[in-house]
């Protein structure tokens, strides 16, 4: 069992020699396969810190062009799940996983897959804006000077400052850093700087937890925009913010059985007027988490 | 547990339906006697406290609303409140049927007593079980009674068939009975008005329970 990863993909999903859950049945009959084109397949997956196990027996099915949120309470696995989309958990020592994560049919943990490339396909926007201490313009055209990007730099940072809903607000200062902006500003600048890598899909963890009402609200009036041309998945503490802005609606959990274990999956509406499992319920109405 | 708050304003308005509840089945039982006993003072007073269910309607939707704005509601909560807003609906239009029976005893005047009513108290009574059947079942979370409580609409259906075939005989025997029988009609189609608000309120304990929304009886009215 390696102590840390490697990013050799043939290292990574290894089958790893723990048997803590062998034998327990995860029930999966909450979790629906959405009748929508896929995006990631996300196939049996099992993730480990060190000993301690993460994501279990995680399968997940994210359509294209489709906001998909991924919520329960602190601890459940949905950040470890997002970030093993775009292979983030790669970069933390001790990190072990088994099972697929399959990118338009390809396994993203598969032999000879390059994970900057991963990563430039799936983009990530965190919880805290977090430009660089640098131009707006610079900012933006970051990952894309990174990657090679060849073309008119002019008209990439205003498509992509546009796509951001930002451009308005900072066309005549793009000189300006960009910590200089608000933090609502920061967070859609950072969604521009992800936008400028041309990916297909953009993860978005809790981007809305460190901004004020108003700028959450035109994050998703933003994030409603940007799912016309991206697949979106969010993790989100905010129930109401899942509910307004989703499609498909993913709730984990970790009990004393299980840690990081998908107990219910379907569509927004269903799931936030009418879920099948208790535990969702009870979650989604406030009554633990 | 998280949310006491939320739970106890929940219970209080369920509370409240009941009382709304109750509003609407006196009306029916106070109009009928009225109806009976040709009781003109009576009937005014039912028209008058119209306005009180009607009041309290409003009230509880207020509440219901600043509810659903304040604690965002999810899940069965959500449709506990939504089945709130459609049930205080449903009784305040059946108190509404029952202030149309006042109406007509105000109209039919000085008609003599005794008053030969035929099917219509029967349909009263069927009437008035379903309403606390229905209320009963909401309470209980019981959709098996829900579904019970709808099959005695197509007894209600039949006997207000039957009051109407019996009038038009009354009409044609005796012309002169002619606007006395149409109001016996028109409080007939009342109290089927009542009768189907109450399958609307078993849909609704459907709805809350399971999350399905379904036409559990389609009357033939």
């Amino acid at each position: 069992m390696p102590n840390s990863i490697s990013l050799q993909p043939s290292e990574i999903g290894q089958r790893a020699d723990s048997g803590t859950f062998s034998g327990i049945s995860l029930e999966a009959e909450n979790v629906i396969v959405p009748n929508e084109p896929i995006a990631i397949s996300i196939e049996d997956w099992n993730l480990w810190y060190g000993s301690k196990q993460a994501v279990t027996h995680v399968s997940l099915k994210i359509p294209e062009n489709k906001i998909t949120a991924l919520i329960g309470p602190s601890g459940c696995g949905k950040s470890t799940l997002l970030r093993s989309i775009n292979r983030m958990n790669d970069l933390i020592p001790t990190v072990r996983s088994e099972g697929t994560v399959s990118y338009r049919g390809v396994n993203l943990y598969g032999p000879g897959i390059d994970p900057v490339e991963v990563r430039r396909r799936i983009g990530m926007v965190f919880q805290k804006p977090n430009p660089f201490p640098k131009s707006i313009f610079d900012n933006v055209m970051f990952g894309a000077k990174v990657n090679g990007f060849k073309g008119n730099q002019n008209e990439l940072v205003e498509r992509c400052l546009r796509r951001a809903a930002l451009w308005d607000e900072v066309k005549d200062n793009l000189k300006k850093s960009g910590l200089a902006l608000s933090g609502g500003q920061q967070q859609r600048l950072c969604i521009a700087r992800a936008i400028a890598n041309q990916p297909d899909i953009i993860l978005m963890d809790e981007p809305c937890s460190a901004l004020d009402p108003i700028a959450t609200l035109k994050i998703e009036d933003l994030m409603r925009q940007l799912v016309k041309e991206y697949t979106i998945v969010i993790v989100t503490h905010n129930m109401q913010q899942a509910a307004r802005v989703s499609d498909y609606t993913a709730f984990m959990l970790t009990d004393e059985r299980v840690t990081g274990h998908l107990i219910e999956y379907r569509s927004t509406a269903d799931i936030f007027t009418n879920p099948k499992d208790k535990r969702t319920e009870d979650y989604i109405s406030g009554r633990f988490g | 547990m998280p949310r006491d708050l939320f739970r106890a304003e929940l219970a209080e308005l369920q509370d409240e339906v009941l009382v709304l509840g109750s509003m609407a089945e006196k009306a029916i039982l106070d109009s009928m006697e009225a109806l009976r006993d040709g009781d003109p003072a009576w009937s005014r007073k039912i028209i008058e406290d119209d306005m009180n269910v009607n009041k309290k309607r409003f009230e509880i939707e207020d509440r219901c609303l600043f509810v659903v704005a304040s604690q965002q509601p999810m899940a069965s909560d959500l449709r506990a409140l939504a089945s709130i807003l459609y049930i205080i609906t449903d009784l305040e239009r059946i108190a509404d049927h029952a202030e149309g029976i006042a109406k007509i005893n105000l109209m039919l005047g000085d008609e003599p007593l005794p008053r030969r009513l035929g099917y219509i108290p029967g349909m009263a009574d069927r009437a008035v079980a379903m309403l606390r059947g229905s209320l009963k079942a909401y309470i209980d979370h019981d959709v098996d009674s829900a579904r019970q409580i709808c099959d005695a609409d197509d007894e209600v259906d039949r006997l207000q068939d039957s009051v109407y075939d019996e009038s038009i005989k009354a009409m044609i025997s005796d012309p002169s009975s002619v606007q006395r029988n149409t109001y016996l009609i028109w409080t007939a189609h009342n109290l089927e008005r009542i009768a189907d608000r109450c399958t609307n309120i078993c849909e609704r304990v459907i709805y809350l329970v399971t999350g399905k929304m379904e036409e559990i009886n389609v009357s033939k009215y």
